[in-house]
């Protein structure tokens, strides 16, 4: 994707290498992008006349794509679901911090996703399956329920190589899998040595406040949990000022925080 | 250099500038306030001096000149894409102390807060200077002093006291003497009046623990506060804006994108995809405002957002006083010491 001038407001266009849908109402989006881009980041996807909307990376394929795992939601999410293989959409990013892979590679960790806030650290999980320690790397991911769970292949996938424990906050009877929300799971994570266990959370605001709880009356250290923040966002750039909380701006400063920073933030 | 002139001189020295600017100063607009027979003072163009309101506050500010309201950033029209045409002739705009320290607040976020800088304020900004308007003693609701934004010492082509006919003028852009030496002018050692004392005071907070963030003293505003964001539009720095794209109606082939004001006080301010909020509540609402205005900003940028023009409790509907908030908030701070 190439910038047609220095307006930062000004999307380019990529093309759509695939399309593959999880539900209903949520595919991954495969976008041609060449450039460096980290898990937790976002682009703002841009259908004009419609609007732009922030969505975050789901998967990379360094210097060939990314993946947008998009909720068919509203005006902007709508239109793109009317786009298909072949063709293209405008965007421009990646804007935000975004999860930096070396503070987590290394020893024990406990990643709680809740719904969509899987993909966001999809890229993260992805990593940690392909280390030599996979076994010590544990994963709750939660959906609403088993109509809503995403990323099946790698679920599966994810299930082979490091502790994953997928559970649906409500399932039909008869479900074999996991009930309960994703809080109910982390007391059960086996772990060596909750002092130096890291964490990452991401999902509903509701669903991180009681994760990281959970986890810090484990013993989880405050400085060893990192959360991931969603915002409504208009310009990703940090001046339209919709995304800020307290001195700091989620898509300059985030959307990925230590704890010790994010326990302070209060909306 | 300091001058003296009378109506006409200054008069002529306004027509001259007024041949390479468009001059901009607050206006009065009889009869086109809100509410039946009500008057507003906005900025509009002028032409000659008698236009400008000198005697009353202007309820809304200059900002709108360098963020207007609505502003277009693209058109498109089948598959292409054009930027907007952004006006970028040269003009100056009249403005007193408190809302030259406004331009500061505007300049940090649109140029110097992420990694860009915002390039359809840019084009706007490059092209625009300022005339001080002297105080020679504050308005109701204003509390300059108490936000060390009375005062204002460059930034600006001259400063300008009046008195009646007689305006007195401390050119800064030495460029100008000569303009207005030919209008007649005479030489006068001018100091521009600035406010020493408003009747409204507040102390700010140093630091506001996180404590004031969670208290009850925002309860009051769930319900006196009405949510209708009149004071984030008439506050000088007020920055939000919310992204529109928009197609029109007799040919859905063609739209724009534009940018129009936003307001952390009205409803969707926070929405996300799907419809979760935050702040749903107007008490809190209030506190991310105040907060910002008298803490927050000044965290990231060492300096208070506010600067104490009292528009916004010119303007509320509720007669809700920001000021009295401000002091409400540091008492609370200083008992919880």
């Amino acid at each position: 994707m190439s910038m047609t001038n220095n307006n930062p407001y000004v999307s380019g266009p990529s093309e759509i290498l695939d399309v593959i849908k999880h539900t209903e109402k949520e595919y991954t989006f495969r976008m041609a992008f060449a450039g460096e881009v980290k898990p937790g980041q976002f682009f703002e996807v841009s259908i004009p006349k419609f609007g732009e909307a922030p969505i975050s990376v789901s998967g990379i394929e360094e210097g060939v794509s990314v993946d947008l795992t998009i909720r068919r939601v509203g005006r902007v999410t709508n239109m793109v679901f009317e786009h298909m293989k072949g063709q293209s959409i405008l965007m421009r990013g990646p804007y935000g911090n975004g999860f930096d892979l070396d503070l987590y590679r290394d020893g024990e960790i406990i990643v709680v996703a809740g719904g969509t806030g899987v993909s966001p650290v999809r890229g993260v999980i992805e990593a940690l399956s392909l280390t030599e320690d996979a076994k010590d790397k544990h994963v709750i991911v939660g959906f609403r329920s088993p109509d809503d769970i995403l990323f099946r292949d790698d679920l599966k996938n994810w299930e082979e190589r490091l502790d994953l424990c997928l559970t649906v906050d409500g399932a039909p009877e008869g479900y074999e899998g996991k009930v309960g929300l994703v809080t109910k799971y982390i007391p059960e994570i086996p772990l060596k040595d909750v002092e130096k266990a890291r964490a990452i959370v991401v999902g509903p605001p509701a669903m991180m406040r009681f994760s990281v709880m959970g986890l810090l009356d484990k013993g989880f250290k405050e400085e060893n949990i990192w959360v991931s923040q969603e915002r409504k966002m208009c310009c990703g750039l940090g001046i339209c000022g919709h995304c800020r909380v307290g001195e700091k701006y989620i898509c300059l400063d985030g959307p990925v925080f230590n704890y010790t920073e994010s326990k302070d933030m209060i909306d | 250099m300091g001058y003296t002139l009378t109506r006409s001189e200054f008069d002529q020295v306004l027509s001259e500038l007024g041949k390479n600017y468009r001059l901009y100063a607050p206006v009065l607009k009889i009869g086109q306030g809100r509410f039946t027979d009500t008057d507003v003072v906005i900025y509009d163009f002028i032409s000659e001096s008698s236009e400008i309101e000198l005697e009353k506050k202007s309820d809304f500010s200059f900002k709108e000149i360098l963020t207007p309201l609505s502003q277009t950033l693209f058109f498109f029209t089948e598959n292409v894409i054009k930027e907007a045409d952004i006006d970028c002739s040269d003009a100056i705009i009249f403005l007193r102390s408190c809302d030259m320290h406004a331009v500061k607040r505007l300049d940090q976020i649109y140029l110097n807060n992420g990694k860009h800088v915002d390039p359809f304020y840019k084009k706007v900004r490059d092209h625009v200077k300022f005339v001080l308007i002297g105080c020679p003693g504050s308005f109701q609701e204003c509390f300059c002093v108490s936000m060390g934004t009375n005062k204002t010492d460059d930034g600006y082509l001259f400063a300008l006291n009046y008195s009646g006919d007689q305006f007195d003028v401390d050119v800064k852009d030495a460029a100008l003497n000569e303009l207005f030496e030919k209008a007649g002018a005479a030489a006068k050692e001018v100091a521009v009046d600035y406010v020493t004392e408003n009747e409204t005071k507040v102390t700010i907070p140093e630091t506001v623990p996180n404590s004031i963030y969670q208290s009850d003293l925002w309860k009051e505003y769930d319900k006196r506060c009405v949510a209708c964001g009149r004071c984030n539009l008439v506050c000088p720095t007020c920055t939000c804006f919310t992204m529109q794209d928009a197609f029109y109606t007799d040919n859905g082939k063609v739209g724009e994108r534009r940018r129009v004001g936003g307001s952390c006080m009205i409803d969707g301010y926070s929405t996300v995809a799907g419809g979760g909020q935050y702040r749903r509540k107007h008490g809190e609402r209030m506190r991310f405002k105040v907060l910002h205005k008298i803490y927050d900003f000044r965290k990231r940028y060492g300096y208070d957002m506010c600067v104490g023009c009292g528009r916004c409790d010119d303007v509320c509907p509720e007669y809700i006083s920001f000021s009295n908030i401000i002091n409400k908030v540091n008492a609370e701070v200083k008992e919880g010491e």
